[in-house]
């Protein structure tokens, strides 16, 4: 098991007799990888293979990890596409550490993905693709499947290509449409061995190949004689079964974070009554948010594809002035174009949602993979004192309400926030109980129209947010802009102490947020020797590893941030009461700067950026160090 | 209730904020202009915004008793286009310079003009950077002595006008700050339009690059070095009215009247014409070759981007129906889970 929560398998069936004969042995989870070239339509795989699992009501976590390149060179290393997805039958938190099998389509899959299958996993592989070029580009002197390498491995190799041009003999397509259906065959081969019904892709392909029947004929046929070929062959001994998840009661979807995060945007247009305006320039991985944003035009949903990343923001600064529920989306460099702008936002506060699905920096840096490396930018990364409030998603589902979150403070507070996703949250996905509408929160918010003593900086004096007058509304008229405001009348100032008095101003405003958030809440031991403070999609890998370190006897606990700026509360006295503070982060230390500078609490920063989430087991080895025990203990 | 608005007056769009810029700047007779047919235009005052960048041109918003929004430097295109965009029932002017919206914000200039929002862009030519004390611009000529080019700018000038018509403006004209007639007639055509209005102003700053225009706005020079365009008229120019513009196969050249030719030999203006290539070889006019021309250069009809959005959305509830939030979240392939744990589809 990748997570020691799992127990070992419940054999529910004798070991056989007759050693013919495949039998059926429950999991409590697997982790599965689907590795090939770009062009092999692994992603595809591996959301069927996760959509199937989520019907049967499996707990889930997906990690797909593909190449920048939309077409590298077919059959490199660099052209290598995978998706990782964990299935269970109990709360799990991550998409695994190692898979249990994986299934490789070619050369290159297998050389990039067989260092992190467990020891005696389950191998299957296209063999037809083991050829001298493919095994060239992939780096192989020798044939794999003729080396001895993959002892220690089961192995299954077939010949998926050929078998599925055989399958699909009969259908009216050329051979290369034909080559394209071979992951399904794989898929079907996946299905059988884990036990999955085939009737949701068929469905699937059924729907998505509508308009083109003869494709939808070839991948069903493909996936059908992929799981006939193992049926029939008995390909394994074994096959498995793994139950449904013990969930709450509830209508659930599985969720991709980029996904939550759009229907949050516009749930909050329809709670506050706002229409969204979303500018957005394309930027990886942030892009599928206006892809998403732009079907909802029933919702009264505008998108604006800006010519740049400054447009963007720009133009939502616009529709902000004019009354709209105003969002950008970005990432880590397109957030660094943004950064004027969001000051101007600063300046005239007025609601606007800036959200920044991270990736691997500096510079364009890795586009693809994740990284948690922009806190300090969107903390910092402006000029002048410029507070920001800064909100982070800690997994696909929880989007969903941090996106809202976020919105509630932005329009609440009138002011810019910035809201932080990443690669991990924005791709993956989990099962996502669907809230009641009637549950989701009231942003409803009003706009100032009386002119008598009209004073367009003038304050709230709960929350200091100055009014929002809008264009349009008599006697109201009034100028907004980047040159620092005379405090009430909003007229340009250069006066000394105004200056000091405004930027108190829209400090203590970002501050005062913290009155109206929840105090934290700590899981695990009252007694705990070790802390693990974490923030944003670290979430999974740090639960795994507390539950797993109680379960050894540990003592830990964790607490996991959604506000950053400002800080709950009690953050301070929660730091306090423990020995030793760990903060993984895929970064090198920034929440741990911005902890010490703030509590001087001499925390334990573990951090990386490998461009992949944390392994829960990293994260088990750091406790015990700290704690000062043997490493090996996971 | 009276549904008639009141007459508004120049006073109504004058703010209370001291107007600072240089004594004898070309900015004044701009603001007046604008504050003088703002009124004509009938449309209450909290329907106008003016959104500005950065530099002299763009404080102009504080004086404007209007709703103003003075922004960063370059994005006023951008940040119109998101107010337009959302908010089509707004009447959006721009203020901009030459450094504004062609060096920093040049990006943001040629794509709000390509998507036709209906906004009016004022761009205020004063071939200088002035709010920075006098360096050269991005239509300063060729050999611009300033701070920052001690021994002559080595930079080829932007055509301002060639640009927005490359750029697939639909409205694009030019005017003089000190002409006060002709700025005011040309504000109201733009005021008219639908779709992005795109004037450029010769604008004089008499601090940093004082008399730039004056070959063309003395008064003694104006009637031979300028021409003023009047649709359904022959290009005719000169003290005399004994100059005029021809079309030589596919280019322009200045004819005098006389044994050869005559006013008929004229090419009779047309800013209508969907095809921008004479627009753009009027643009190309300049001195000393040429007199350099006023007025509309183009005036085409296309639908306004902030209409064809809201024509989209209204499109698709029609179609689909306003969606719900039933609708929105409780969408895609989902499973129920029962209080026994029973997972059914």
């Amino acid at each position: 098991m990748t997570d020691a929560t799992a127990k070992p398998p419940a054999k529910e069936a004798a070991q056989p007799s007759d050693p013919t004969k495949v039998v059926t042995e429950r999991l409590e989870d697997v982790v599965v990888r689907f590795a090939g070239d770009s062009g092999d339509g692994m992603q595809l795989t591996g959301t069927q293979f996760t959509s199937t699992s989520a019907q049967l009501g499996n707990d889930l976590a997906t990690l797909p990890d593909f190449p920048a390149e939309i077409r590298a060179p077919a059959g490199t290393l660099p052209g290598v596409s995978a998706f990782q997805v964990r299935i269970a039958d109990y709360d799990i938190h991550t998409p695994g550490d190692a898979p249990d099998a994986l299934v490789a389509m070619n050369p290159a899959a297998l050389k990039k993905s067989l260092m992190d299958l467990k020891k005696n996993g389950i191998l299957i592989i296209n063999s037809d693709e083991f050829k001298a070029g493919n095994l060239k580009k992939a780096g192989y002197e020798t044939n794999p499947l003729e080396d001895n390498s993959l002892d220690g491995y089961r192995v299954l190799t077939a010949g998926i290509t050929k078998m599925t041009l055989a399958a699909l003999r009969e259908v009216d397509l050329d051979s290369r449409s034909k080559n394209r259906s071979k992951n399904f065959f794989a898929l079907g081969m996946v299905y059988w061995l884990y036990s999955r019904p085939l009737d949701s892709s068929i469905e699937w392909a059924r729907k998505k190949f509508a308009k083109k029947p003869e494709v939808a004929e070839a991948n069903i046929l493909a996936l059908k004689a992929g799981y006939n070929f193992c049926d029939i062959t008995q390909a394994f001994q074994t096959r498995y079964e793994i139950e449904p998840a013990k969930f709450p009661p509830g209508t659930y979807r599985n969720i991709m974070g980029n996904t939550a995060l759009s229907l949050a945007l516009v749930a909050a247009s329809r709670r506050s009554g706002l229409p969204l305006f979303l500018g957005a320039y394309p930027i990886t991985p942030a892009s599928d948010i206006l892809h998403e944003l732009a079907r909802f035009k029933n919702f009264g949903v505008t998108t604006f594809q800006a010519e740049d990343e400054i447009a963007a923001v720009c133009s939502a600064i616009g529709a902000a002035f004019g009354g709209a529920l105003a969002v950008t989306t970005t990432s880590g460099p397109g957030l660094a174009l943004k950064s004027e702008a969001i000051n101007l936002g600063v300046m005239i506060e007025l609601p606007l949602v800036i959200c920044n699905v991270q990736r691997g920096g500096p510079s364009t840096g890795l586009p693809t993979k994740t990284e948690q490396s922009d806190l300090l930018q969107a903390m910092f990364g402006r000029n002048g004192e410029s507070p920001v409030p800064i909100i982070a998603l800690a997994s696909p589902a929880d989007a969903f309400d941090a996106t809202l979150e976020a919105c509630r403070i932005a329009i609440k507070y009138m002011v810019p926030v910035i809201l932080l996703s990443d690669g991990y949250i924005a791709n993956g996905s989990e099962p996502w109980r669907l809230p009641k509408i009637e549950d989701l929160p009231d942003l409803r918010t009003e706009f100032h129209t009386d002119p008598e003593g009209f004073l367009p900086y003038s304050r709230n004096p709960e929350t200091l947010a100055r009014p929002w007058a809008i264009p349009g509304t008599a006697g109201l008229e009034h100028r907004i802009g980047g040159l620092e405001k005379e405090n009430l009348t909003g007229n340009v100032s250069y006066d000394a102490d105004n200056h000091q008095l405004m930027t108190d101003l829209r400090a203590a405003k970002v501050e005062r947020i913290a009155n109206d958030i929840p105090e934290l809440e700590v899981f695990g031991d009252q007694d705990a020797e070790i802390l693990v403070l974490g923030w944003g999609s670290t979430l999974g890998a740090i639960t795994g590893a507390v539950v797993e370190a109680r379960k050894l006897g540990q003592k830990v606990a964790r607490v996991h941030l959604r506000y950053i700026n400002p800080f709950p509360r009690n953050l301070g006295d929660v730091l306090d009461r423990y020995r030793h503070v760990l903060i993984p982060e895929m970064n090198s230390g920034q929440l741990a700067l911005l902890i010490r500078a703030r509590y001087l609490k001499d925390v334990v920063s573990f951090s990386k950026v490998e461009g992949k989430p944390f392994f829960r087991h990293e994260i088990s080895a750091k406790i015990t160090e700290i704690l000062g025990g043997n490493e090996d203990v996971h | 209730m009276s549904t008639e608005l009141p007459v508004l007056t120049k006073k109504d769009f004058q703010s209370d904020q001291e107007v600072r810029w240089c004594p004898g700047c070309g900015d004044y007779a701009i603001l007046k202009s604008v504050q003088s047919v703002l009124p004509a235009l009938g449309l209450p005052k909290e329907k106008f915004v003016v959104v500005s960048g950065i530099g002299c041109s763009s404080r102009f918003p504080y004086y404007m008793d209007t709703f103003g929004f003075h922004t960063i430097h370059g994005r006023a295109p951008a940040i119109a286009t998101g107010l337009k965009v959302s908010r089509p029932d707004l009447e959006v002017w721009v203020a901009t310079g030459d450094g504004d919206a062609m060096s920093i914000g040049g990006n943001h200039l040629i794509h709000v003009l390509r998507r036709n929002v209906g906004v009016k862009i004022l761009l205020f030519n004063n071939r200088i950077y002035g709010l920075t004390k006098g360096q050269y611009s991005p239509t300063s000529e060729i050999g611009k002595r300033t701070k920052s080019t001690p021994f002559g700018s080595l930079d080829n000038p932007f055509n301002t006008l060639s640009l927005a018509i490359g750029a697939g403006a639909t409205f694009v004209a030019r005017t003089v700050d000190i002409f006060q007639k002709h700025l005011q007639e040309t504000l109201l055509r733009a005021a008219e339009h639908k779709g992005t209005a795109f004037i450029e102003i010769y604008q004089n700053c008499n601090i940093f690059n004082d008399k730039a225009f004056s070959y063309m706005t003395d008064k003694n020079l104006r009637e031979d070095q300028g021409l003023t365009l009047e649709h359904g008229k022959p290009l005719v120019f000169g003290k005399d009215r004994n100059r005029g513009i021809r079309l030589d196969g596919t280019q322009l050249e200045v004819i005098e009247f006389g044994n050869a030719y005559s006013e008929s030999d004229c090419l009779v203006w047309d800013e209508t014409l969907d095809n921008p290539g004479m627009a753009f070889l009027l643009a190309q006019m300049t001195p000393p070759d040429f007199p350099t021309p006023i007025g509309i250069f183009r005036s085409v009809k296309r639908p306004a981007y902030e209409d064809q959005i809201a024509a989209q959305i209204d499109h698709e509830i029609e179609t689909q129906g306003q969606g719900t939030l039933e609708d929105l979240i409780y969408s895609g392939e989902t499973w129920k889970v029962a209080e026994d744990g029973r997972v059914t589809a």
